[in-house]
């Protein structure tokens, strides 16, 4: 036990002699929660709407108004050809063009129906395609509850159960949550451990009656305190700054982070076995481990709009079932009974990581 | 803890294989209690991977022996509390200050709580860096370090201190205090196991044993060898040894 403790001493002092390391491990997540928050939004802000038509049409002139009365959008040009439009896409003077054909209102007296077309600027997709889907609710919700119905009928009203304002917050912050414990555990862990190796310490530490058991736990705990001081800032964060609420409770919520904890650990132990080289170790922690769970754990994109094979690569993820995990009780306040499946995935994992990662160090070293 | 003659390492048959080749093959030798035992060898002789077996690192593929009188077959554990070992590679943490490394070390051998503020002060005296005990260990000059290394694997009086080509790399007269130091340790009765590439540095020793692929090629005293091959010094016995080799 006395041994244990001074070699847990030893790697406090490692970490706090390193300011700079501390520095980026304290601040990473305060610094990741208001990028993921303020830059990286996929809400529509400040769109800005060209139109093209006859202004003198008076549904058209109704519809126009109303698009400039919404929030978001903003008509910034009014023409009367489309020919300009591209030109203002490449100035990027504007996001989307609305045209209306001529004697709109005519034709939707006569036949019931008029055409109204959407070009946007489709350099970037997914923005194109979400200020598409707006704009084209604003007005088909304008002719329907004006004199005529149109052909579209009103927009069905739909209810955002968990998330009314439909804040990319609620999405971000467990995805941060998944990504920094990963971060922290795994490659700290990792390179912590083979910088010993590289430096020849390793040996030292071997020869020594310290059991090799001993050596991985004294390891672990440093960074254990650490990644659980980041979970707390990033609660704090999310709750005060960010107004994610915590609906579910405390007590799961640490229970689930810290078996994820532990998942990250094995993982940190196991890139440490296979790698010899502390740039090794960072480079298969950042391209085979940061990168797969940005990508995969659904932070960023939906793995349900994946291909099926991409689907199934991202069921390895671990952060992908830790982060399920987090949004169901912090979002939707769900007890554990609503998430039995993800937690036995996530704690065979851990149990599989831990067991072949403490059996390989013990026979490479 | 030695055997009834008197010897603190009996190794018998020693063999240690890496799949289809043999590392260590089929040695046999002992060291007497308080010798200075040098263990010679060209580079990938096996010196390295017999010595990892002595110190409780690895198990030997077959053959048998002893340690402080631990078998090297199962009693790592024991053979581990009662060695002091000082690698190759310097190894110290640069990053941490030089009691702080005392410390570290001291407490991973167990050592009670004074006895460590003992040492704090003991070994940077003795080693005439009182000042620099304070400071970290990557702000000392390289000689320094060594004699720091080689006092921290002390720390713990062991019965048996192995010392992994502990010069590598120091001037020369850093290297002569470091002798110094050695048999020094010697005297107190500690036995000394250590490698090395320095010819001039065998001369020091009680015994040396020459190992060349994977064997013991010859043992004995300097003297000795240098009237076996009618060779003026260790130099040109190892040499004339040595290029027997056809492993490389």
């Amino acid at each position: 036990m006395k041994e244990f403790l001074s070699f847990t001493k030893k790697e406090f002092r490692h970490i706090f002699r390193d300011r700079r390391t501390i520095l980026i491990v304290l601040v990473m997540p305060v610094v990741q929660i208001i990028l993921f928050g303020f830059a990286i939004s996929t809400e529509i802000n400040n769109v800005r709407i060209d139109i093209v038509g006859d202004m003198t049409d008076p549904t058209v002139r109704k519809l126009v108004q109303r698009i400039d009365n919404n929030g978001y959008l903003e008509v910034k040009g009014i023409f009367t050809g489309t020919d300009v439009i591209s030109e203002r896409f490449r100035r990027n003077e504007s996001d989307m063009a609305v045209c209306f054909e001529d004697d709109f209102d005519k034709k939707l007296d006569k036949k019931g129906s008029a055409t109204v077309k959407l070009i946007g600027d489709g350099s970037d997709p997914n923005s194109a395609q979400i200020i598409a889907n707006y704009v084209t609710g604003v007005i088909s919700s304008g002719t329907g509850d004006g004199k005529k119905e149109t052909t579209a009928g009103s927009p069905l009203p739909v209810k955002y159960m968990y998330n009314p304002s439909m804040l990319s917050s609620y999405n971000f912050v467990p995805g941060v949550m998944g990504l920094i414990l990963t971060l922290i555990c795994s490659m700290m862990t990792a390179i912590s451990i083979v910088k010993e190796k590289e430096f020849g310490t390793m040996e030292l530490l071997l020869v020594s009656p310290v059991k090799p058991i001993w050596i991985i736990i004294s390891k672990a705990v440093p960074y254990f305190v650490l990644s659980t001081i980041n979970l707390v800032t990033i609660l704090l964060l999310s709750r005060f700054v960010m107004h994610v609420p915590i609906n579910g409770s405390l007590l799961l919520l640490s229970a689930v982070s810290l078996t994820f904890i532990l998942t990250s650990l094995g993982i940190g132990l196991l890139i440490s076995v296979i790698s010899s080289t502390q740039k090794t170790a960072l480079l298969i922690s950042g391209m085979g481990l940061t990168m797969p769970t940005m990508i995969f754990s659904g932070i960023i994109f939906p793995c349900e709009s994946m291909p099926e094979i991409l689907q199934w690569f991202s069921d390895i993820i671990p952060a992908k079932w830790y982060i399920i995990m987090v949004k169901k009780i912090m979002i939707e306040g769900a007890g554990f009974s609503f998430m039995i499946k993800e937690y036995t995935i996530l704690l065979l994992m851990t149990l599989l990581l831990l067991g072949t990662s403490i059996r390989l160090f013990k026979k490479r070293l | 803890m030695t055997g009834e003659n008197g010897n603190i390492i009996e190794i018998n048959g020693l063999t240690k294989r890496f799949g289809s080749f043999t590392a260590v093959d089929n040695i046999s030798f002992h060291v007497r209690k308080g010798e200075i035992f040098g263990f010679l060898g060209a580079n990938g002789a096996g010196k390295t991977t017999a010595m990892k077996i002595l110190c409780g690192l690895s198990l030997p593929t077959s053959g048998e022996g002893t340690v402080n009188g631990f078998s090297i077959n199962g009693e790592q554990e024991q053979i581990k509390r009662h060695i002091g070992y000082m690698s190759q590679k310097f190894s110290l943490y640069p990053d941490l200050k030089v009691w702080e490394n005392i410390r570290l070390f001291g407490g991973i051998y167990g050592l009670g709580f004074k006895e460590l503020r003992k040492k704090c002060v003991s070994i940077p005296e003795s080693l005439g860096m009182e000042d620099y005990a304070d400071k970290s260990v990557s702000s000392l000059p390289l000689g320094w370090k060594q004699k720091l290394a080689f006092s921290i694997a002390m720390i713990h009086n062991p019965e048996i201190v192995f010392l992994d080509e502990p010069t590598g790399g120091v001037d020369p007269e850093t290297r002569r205090m470091f002798w110094e130091m050695i048999c020094g340790a010697a005297e107190n009765g500690t036995t000394v196991f250590v490698t090395t590439h320095y010819m001039d540095e065998a001369e020091y020793c009680d015994r040396v044993s020459i190992m060349v692929d994977g064997r013991i090629a010859d043992i004995g005293s300097p003297e000795e060898l240098k009237g076996r091959y009618g060779e003026p010094d260790m130099d040109s016995v190892f040499r004339k040894l040595a290029t027997k080799a056809k492993r490389f």
